[in-house]
C-alpha cells in the first residue's frame, strides 16, 4: 500500500506539472497585449496620413487640370492677339508700299493729304487695332526751309512748338483723319518715336515702341513704325544704304488696351481669367501694356505666354491668372474624410476585436487554471477518500478478524447469530466505504456493473440484519420477496444491496413508529394487480372482516397509514393472492422464456415523509429536505443520488410517493439476467448465508391477526422449506389443529406453532388459560414447539410467556430466515452437530478458495525467489499443486502445449521477458495450436474446447491502466501482491467457476 | 502451564510485537505466518532464509555496481526493484521503504544519495535479520521446551 500511495502521489504531482506547463500557451495577440493601445494610436496616425495624401493627390490632380486650362486659355489669347496684330502690321506694311509707290515713284506725287485720308479711312476696317496711321517725311535740316515753304507750315515738336534746329526732322505730312492732330508734328521730337524711327529705317522692318499713353485717347498703346524707301533697295542692303534710301516713315498707333479688350470680349471664359500684357524688353522692369498690375486675382497660379509682334527688339508677354482662387475640392475632401472615417472604424474594430480576443483568452486561461485546480482538488479528494477509507478499513479488518475468531468458539445460537450479524454489519460497513468511493467513480462515469449470479433473498436478509438492531426498538422491519422472483439472478449484487441499504437506511432514519416494509416483486406481476384485487375481494372476505373489526387500522404491516396506498394495497393483494394460490401457480407463472427479469422493489415506511417542496430535489446529490434534517438525522444526502445512478445503470427507474407525516414509499425497478438453471449449482458461492436444509417438509402454523405480517413470516418459513398455514387467532389455530387432528387421519399435525406477540397479548387475558388447558387436554399438542414472535419484549413479558409454558423460545423481530433457522435448530435440535463444523469450514470463504484450488496445477512465474516462494506457499495452502518458473522464457517452455496446468500466475515486471510479453507469446502459441486443431478435426475437442490457460497477473500496483494493459495482452485478471485471500478468491473464482468442476 | 514456558511465551510475544510496533514488519508477515501449517512446518524460516540470502547477494551486487566508474543505474534499479518486491512479500516494511527511497534517488541518478541509501538499506536488513533471528531462536527454544507458539494475535 505504501508503494501504491507513493506512486499515486507522483501521479498527482505529474498531473499538476502538466497543467502548469500547458497553461502558458499564449497566442500572438496575448503576448503583445501591451502594444495594443499603441497599435491603435499608430493606426489612427497612419490613416490620417494616408487620407491626407489621398487629399493631396486628388487636389494636385485638380490643380494640374486647372493649370492646363489656364495654359490653353492663355495661349489661345496670345495666339489670337498675335494674329490680329500681325494682320494689322501687314496692312501697315502694304500702306507703306503704297506710299512709296504713289508718292515717290510717281512724279508728281499721286498722293496728297486728301487722298491719303480718304484711302486710310476707307481701309480702316483692315486695321481694327490701329487708332490711326500717319506718314512722316524724312526732312534733313538743310532741306527744312524748302520743305516748310513747300507745305506752308513750320515743323513743330510734339508739344506743338516750332521745332528747334536738328539734323533731321520727321514731320507728318499725311495722316488719317482720326489722328489728324499730329499733322506737321515732328515725330523725331518724341523720344519714343525718334528711337522707333531710327530703328525702323536701320532694319527696314516694322518696329514697336514701348507702351505709353497715346495722345488723344490716353489709352496705353504702342506705335508701329515702318520705313518707306525712295528707291528700290539692293538685296541685302547695308544699314547705310537703308538710311540713305529712307524717304519717310509710316506710323500707326496701336491702342493695345482697347485691342485686348476687344479680343477678350470675343472669347468665352473671359470672366474666369485675368489677362495682363507686358513689354518685357527690359526684363528687369516690365512695362504694362494691358491690365492693372495690382488687380486682385489668384496669385498662386499664373501662366506666361510669349507674344511675338514681329519686332525682334521688343519682347512681349501675356500673363494670365484666374480671377478667383481655386475653390476647395469637395470630392477630394469628402473622399479623404470618408477614408479617414473608414480607416478609423476599421482600426477601432480591429482594436476592439483584439482586446476582445485578449479578454476571452484571459478568461480561457483563468478557466483553465480553475479547471486545473478543480481537477487537482478532485484528485486530492479521491486521494483523501482513498486514504480515509484505507484508514477505516484497517481497524475494520481487526474487528472482522476478531469476530471470525469469536465465531470459532463455542457459542449459543443467539450469540452466534449476534456475532454473525456483527460480522455482516462490519462487512457491510466496509462495503459502504467502498460505496463512498463509488460515488467518485459514478461522477467520473467509470462505474461498471458486474454480472454475477446472486440471490436476491439473501441480500435482503443481509440488509435486514444490518438494520435490525437499529430499528428493533421503534419500528417493525420486514422483507417479503415474491415467489415468482427467481432464486438466482445475474446482476451486480453489491450495487443492488447498496441501493436497498440506502433506501432502508433512509427509512430507518426517518421512521419513529410503524413499519418499514421491503417488498420485491416482478414488475409484470404488479401490472396484473387489479385482477388480483378483484380476486381477493371475492375470496379474501374473512381476513378483511377481521381487519375491520380490529378497528380503524390499515391493511399494512404495522397498521399505520402509508403514503402509497395503492401500491400497498396492490402488493397486499398480491400477498394474499399468493397465499391462496401458492401451490397452484407460484412456479408456473414465471416467464421462463425471457432472458431478463425486471424486479420491482419497494421500500415502504411510515416515517416523517418528505416535505412537498423538497420532493423534486430528493435525487440531487448532497440535498436534504432542509438543513435541519441533516442536523437531526445526520447523513450527507449522497445516498439517493448514488441509488438513482445505480438504478439507471441497472436499466430501471426509481421514484417515490411521499406524504408528509404519513410516510414514503420508494420503489425502483432493476433488470437482471435470468440465470440458466444448469449453472446455479456451480455458481452458487457457498457462504454461511446458505440456509440449512434440515427443515424441509416441516409444517408450521402461524398465528397472526394481520395478513401482511403473516405473509412475511410465511415467506421466511417457506424459504426454509417449511409448509405454513396461517391462522388469524390462537383459537382458530387450536380449532384447526384440534379439528383436523381428531377428524382427519391423514392430516399431519403441525410441527411447530409460531405466535405473533400482539396476537398472543390480545388473547392472553381472555382465553389463554382455556386455550392452554385445551391444548394440554389434547395431550400431544403440548409437545409442539411454540415460538413467540416479538419485536420487543420486556423481561416480565418474557417470564410470563415462559411461565405459562406457552413459548419455547422467542424470536426477536425482524424475522429473518437465518435467525429463524438458528432458533428452530435450537428448539428442534436439528443439525446441531453439523452446524459448528460447517461454520468453521465456511469461515472467511477460505474453504471456498480451497474448493476452487484443490488439486489444481498452477504455474507461478516470478523472477524474485522470495516472491515466488510466498506465492507458491499461499497457493499450496489451498491445496493447489504449484510449480514455479523464474522467467518468462522458462514459463513459455513449461507451457508448451499440451500441458496440464490449470492456471498461471505471472509477475509483470521481470527482466528479459516481462509478464505482458510472456502472456502474448503464450496466447500466440495457444491460438496457433487451436487453429491447427480446428483444421485437423472437429472431433477431438479438448475438454475446454480450446486451449486457453487462465493467466493472472501478479502486480504490486493496481492502477487501472495496468489492469487494462493486463487484459490487452490476453491476461484474465490480476492479483495484487502481496496476496490476500479475498482478492485471490475473487480473481480465481472468475475463471474457475466457468469450468464445470 | 509451566511458568518458565509462560515466560518464554511472553518473551516471544514481546519480541514479535516489537517487530510490528517498530514498523519493521507489517501485515504481510502475518499473512505469511498463516501460510505455515502442518504440511509446511518450516515455511517461514525457509522463506526468510531465502530472503536474506537473496538480499545479501543483491546488496553485494549493488555495492559493486555503485563502485564502478560509470554507474549502470538501470541495473541498480532492477536490483532495487527485486529487493523491494521480495521485502514486501516478506513484510519487511522498513526494508521496502528504504528500497523506495533508494529507487527514487537511483532514478534521479544521485550517486551520493544512492550510496547513503544503500548503507541505510544494509542497516535495515541487518536489523530485521537480527530481530528475526532472535524471534526464531526464541521460537526454537519454546518448541524445544515443549511449549506451543502463542496464537497469532493481530494487534491493531
Amino acid at each position: 500500500m505504501g508503494v501504491k500511495m507513493q506512486q499515486s502521489h507522483h501521479l498527482v504531482a505529474v498531473k499538476l506539472n502538466e497543467q502548469v506547463g500547458t497553461k502558458r500557451g499564449y497566442t500572438f495577440i496575448q503576448s503583445n497585449r501591451a502594444w495594443l493601445p499603441k497599435f491603435l494610436v499608430l493606426s489612427v496616425v497612419v490613416v490620417a496620413f494616408s487620407s491626407m495624401s489621398i487629399y493631396n493627390s486628388m487636389d494636385a490632380d485638380i490643380k494640374v487640370r486647372r493649370k492646363d486650362g489656364l495654359v490653353s486659355m492663355c495661349d489661345q489669347r496670345a495666339r489670337m492677339l498675335k494674329d490680329q496684330f500681325s494682320v494689322s502690321v501687314n496692312h501697315v506694311h502694304a500702306l507703306a508700299i503704297l506710299v512709296s509707290t504713289f508718292h515717290y515713284y510717281k512724279n508728281p506725287s499721286a498722293i496728297d493729304q486728301e487722298t491719303f485720308a480718304e484711302y486710310t479711312a476707307r481701309t480702316a476696317f483692315e486695321r481694327p487695332l490701329l487708332s490711326g496711321v500717319a506718314y512722316a517725311e524724312r526732312v534733313i535740316n538743310s532741306e527744312r526751309e524748302k520743305f516748310e515753304e513747300q507745305h506752308g507750315w513750320t515743323i513743330k515738336t510734339m508739344e506743338r512748338q516750332p521745332s528747334p534746329v536738328r539734323d533731321e526732322y520727321a514731320p507728318v505730312i499725311f495722316s488719317q483723319e482720326t489722328v489728324s492732330y499730329i499733322e506737321s508734328l515732328d515725330m523725331m521730337s518724341g523720344e519714343e518715336d525718334r528711337e522707333n524711327i531710327l530703328r525702323a529705317r536701320a532694319t527696314g522692318k516694322a518696329v514697336l515702341t514701348s507702351p505709353f499713353r497715346l495722345l488723344g485717347s490716353h489709352h496705353l498703346g504702342v506705335v508701329l513704325t515702318f520705313p518707306v524707301y525712295k528707291s528700290k533697295l539692293p538685296p541685302n542692303p547695308t544699314v547705310e544704304e537703308r538710311i540713305k534710301a529712307t524717304a519717310g516713315y509710316l506710323g500707326g498707333a496701336f491702342d493695345v488696351e482697347s485691342l485686348v479688350e476687344n479680343l477678350l470680349g470675343q472669347l468665352d471664359g473671359n470672366q474666369a481669367i485675368l489677362v495682363n500684357v507686358y513689354d518685357v524688353t527690359n526684363s528687369s522692369e516690365p512695362l504694362v501694356m494691358y491690365g492693372h498690375q495690382y488687380q486682385e486675382g489668384d496669385t498662386s497660379l499664373l501662366h506666361e505666354s510669349k507674344l511675338d509682334f514681329g519686332d525682334p527688339f521688343r519682347k512681349h508677354q501675356m500673363i494670365c491668372r484666374y480671377h478667383h482662387k481655386a475653390p476647395p475640392s469637395w470630392t477630394a475632401l469628402t473622399t479623404a474624410f470618408l477614408f479617414f472615417v473608414i480607416g478609423l472604424l476599421v482600426g477601432y474594430i480591429l482594436y476592439g476585436a483584439a482586446t476582445h480576443i485578449v479578454k476571452v483568452e484571459d478568461g480561457f486561461h483563468e478557466m483553465q487554471e480553475l479547471k486545473g485546480r478543480a481537477e487537482a482538488a478532485d484528485v486530492a479528494k479521491s486521494q483523501f477518500l482513498a486514504t480515509v477509507s484505507h484508514e477505516i478499513r484497517t481497524p475494520m479488518n481487526g474487528i472482522l478478524g476478531m469476530l471470525a475468531l469469536l465465531l470459532d468458539t463455542e457459542l449459543s445460537f443467539t450469540q452466534r447469530d449476534y456475532a454473525q450479524t456483527a460480522q455482516i454489519c462490519g462487512k457491510a460497513l466496509i462495503a459502504l466505504i467502498n460505496e463512498v468511493l463509488d460515488r467518485a467513480k459514478i461522477e467520473a462515469g467509470k462505474l461498471e456493473l458486474e454480472t454475477v449470479s446472486f440471490d436476491i433473498r439473501s441480500i435482503l436478509d443481509d440488509v435486514l440484519s444490518l438494520f435490525s438492531e437499529e430499528s428493533r426498538h421503534k419500528v417493525k422491519l420486514a422483507v417479503f420477496v415474491s415467489d415468482k422472483v427467481p432464486e438466482i439472478v445475474m446482476g451486480d449484487p453489491g450495487r443492488f444491496r447498496q441501493i436497498i441499504t440506502n433506501l432502508v437506511g433512509n427509512s430507518v432514519k426517518f421512521t419513529e413508529k410503524g413499519h418499514i416494509f421491503v417488498k420485491v416483486h416482478l414488475a409484470d406481476q404488479l401490472k396484473g394487480a387489479p385482477n388480483a384485487h378483484t380476486k381477493t375481494c371475492l375470496n379474501g372476505r374473512p381476513e378483511e372482516d377481521i381487519l375491520i373489526s380490529g378497528g380503524s387500522q390499515f391493511e399494512t404491516l404495522s397498521g399505520c397509514e402509508v403514503a402509497d396506498e395503492r401500491n400497498s394495497r396492490d402488493t397486499f393483494n398480491l400477498l394474499i393472492a399468493e397465499d391462496l394460490f401458492n401451490s397452484v401457480d407460484s412456479k408456473m407463472t414465471t416467464n421462463e422464456a425471457s432472458e431478463n427479469v425486471t424486479v420491482m422493489v419497494s421500500v415502504e415506511d411510515t416515517g416523517i415523509g418528505i416535505p412537498l417542496r423538497a420532493q423534486d430535489r430528493v435525487f440531487m446529490p448532497f440535498m436534504q429536505a432542509d438543513s435541519s434534517t441533516s442536523r437531526t438525522y445526520g447523513g450527507t444526502g449522497i445516498g439517493l443520488s448514488i441509488s438513482k445512478c445505480l438504478v439507471e445503470l441497472m436499466g430501471g427507474h426509481i421514484n417515490f410517493i411521499s406524504r408528509p407525516q404519513i410516510g414514503s414509499t420508494f420503489s425502483f425497478t432493476a433488470v437482471f439476467g435470468r440465470c440458466k438453471k444448469l449453472v446455479f449449482a456451480n455458481v452458487k458461492r457457498p457462504t454461511f448465508k446458505d440456509l440449512p436444509s434440515g427443515f424441509k417438509g416441516l409444517k408450521a402454523v402461524v398465528v397472526d391477526g394481520k395478513p401482511v405480517r403473516a405473509a412475511v413470516t410465511r415467506y421466511h418459513l417457506n424459504r426454509l422449506g417449511i409448509h405454513v398455514e396461517v391462522a388469524s387467532s390462537i383459537n382458530r389455530a387450536a380449532a384447526m389443529c384440534g379439528k383436523k387432528g381428531s377428524l382427519t387421519a391423514g392430516y399431519r399435525h403441525p410441527d411447530l406453532i409460531l405466535v405473533e406477540k400482539d396476537t398472543w397479548m390480545s388473547s392472553i387475558d381472555n382465553c389463554i388459560s382455556s386455550t392452554v388447558t385445551d391444548w394440554k387436554q389434547n395431550g400431544n399438542l403440548i409437545q409442539f414447539p411454540k415460538i413467540l414472535l416479538a419485536s420487543k419484549l420486556s423481561a416480565s413479558e418474557l417470564e410470563k410467556a415462559k411461565a405459562s409454558g406457552f413459548a419455547d423460545t422467542v424470536i426477536m423481530k425482524p424475522v429473518r430466515a437465518s435467525m429463524l433457522a438458528a432458533c428452530l435448530q435450537q428448539v428442534l435440535g436439528i443439525g446441531r452437530k453439523k452446524q459448528p463444523q460447517k461454520d468453521m469450514h465456511m469461515r472467511n470463504g477460505s474453504s471456498a478458495l480451497e474448493s476452487l484450488l484443490y488439486g489444481k496445477k498452477i504455474l507461478v512465474v516470478d523472477d524474485n525467489k522470495v516472491n515466488r516462494r510466498v506465492a507458491a506457499g499461499a497457493l499450496k495452502k489451498f491445496g493447489a499443486n504449484v510449480e514455479c518458473a523464474e522467467s518468462g522464457n522458462a514459463a513459455l517452455e513449461l507451457l508448451q502445449l499440451p500441458h496440464d496446468f490449470d492456471a498461471c500466475f505471472m509477475d509483470i515486471q521481470m527482466p528479459e521477458m516481462d509478464g505482458f510479453e510472456a502472456t502474448r507469446q503464450i496466447r500466440l502459441m495457444e491460438s496457433q495450436v487451436n487453429e491447427q486443431m480446428k483444421s485437423e478435426s472437429a472431433v477431438e475437442i479438448m475438454k475446454g474446447g480450446e486451449w486457453h490457460t487462465p493467466i493472472l497477473a501478479m502486480t504490486a500496483d493496481v492502477i487501472h491502466a495496468t489492469y487494462d494493459e493486463c487484459l490487452k495482452c490476453g491476461m484474465d485478471g490480476y492479483v495484487s501482491k502481496p496476496f490476500d485471500e479475498e482478492n485471490l478468491y475473487q480473481a480465481v473464482a472468475k475463471f474457475f467457476r466457468t469450468k464445470p468442476v | 502451564m509451566d511458568p518458565r514456558l509462560r515466560q518464554m511465551q511472553r518473551r516471544w510475544t514481546d519480541c514479535r510485537n516489537s517487530l510490528f510496533r517498530e514498523g519493521i514488519l507489517d501485515d504481510m508477515f502475518m499473512e505469511l505466518q498463516e501460510l505455515q501449517d502442518e504440511r509446511n512446518p518450516d515455511f517461514i524460516v525457509e522463506t526468510v532464509a531465502l530472503f536474506f540470502t537473496n538480499s545479501e547477494n543483491l546488496i553485494r551486487d549493488l555495492y559493486s555496481e555503485l563502485a564502478q566508474q560509470n554507474v549502470g543505474f538501470r541495473r541498480v534499479d532492477a536490483r532495487i526493484h527485486q529487493l523491494k518486491g521480495s521485502s514486501s512479500s516478506i513484510g519487511a516494511k522498513r526494508v521496502t521503504n528504504a528500497c523506495i527511497a533508494f529507487r527514487d534517488f537511483c532514478r534521479a541518478r544521485n550517486l551520493t544519495e544512492c550510496l547513503r541509501c544503500l548503507q541505510q538499506l544494509k542497516e535495515e536488513l541487518l536489523l530485521v535479520k537480527s530481530k528475526l533471528e532472535t524471534l526464531f531462536e526464541l521460537e526454537n527454544q519454546l518448541v524445544a521446551a515443549g511449549g506451543s507458539i502463542p496464537r497469532v494475535q493481530r494487534s491493531f
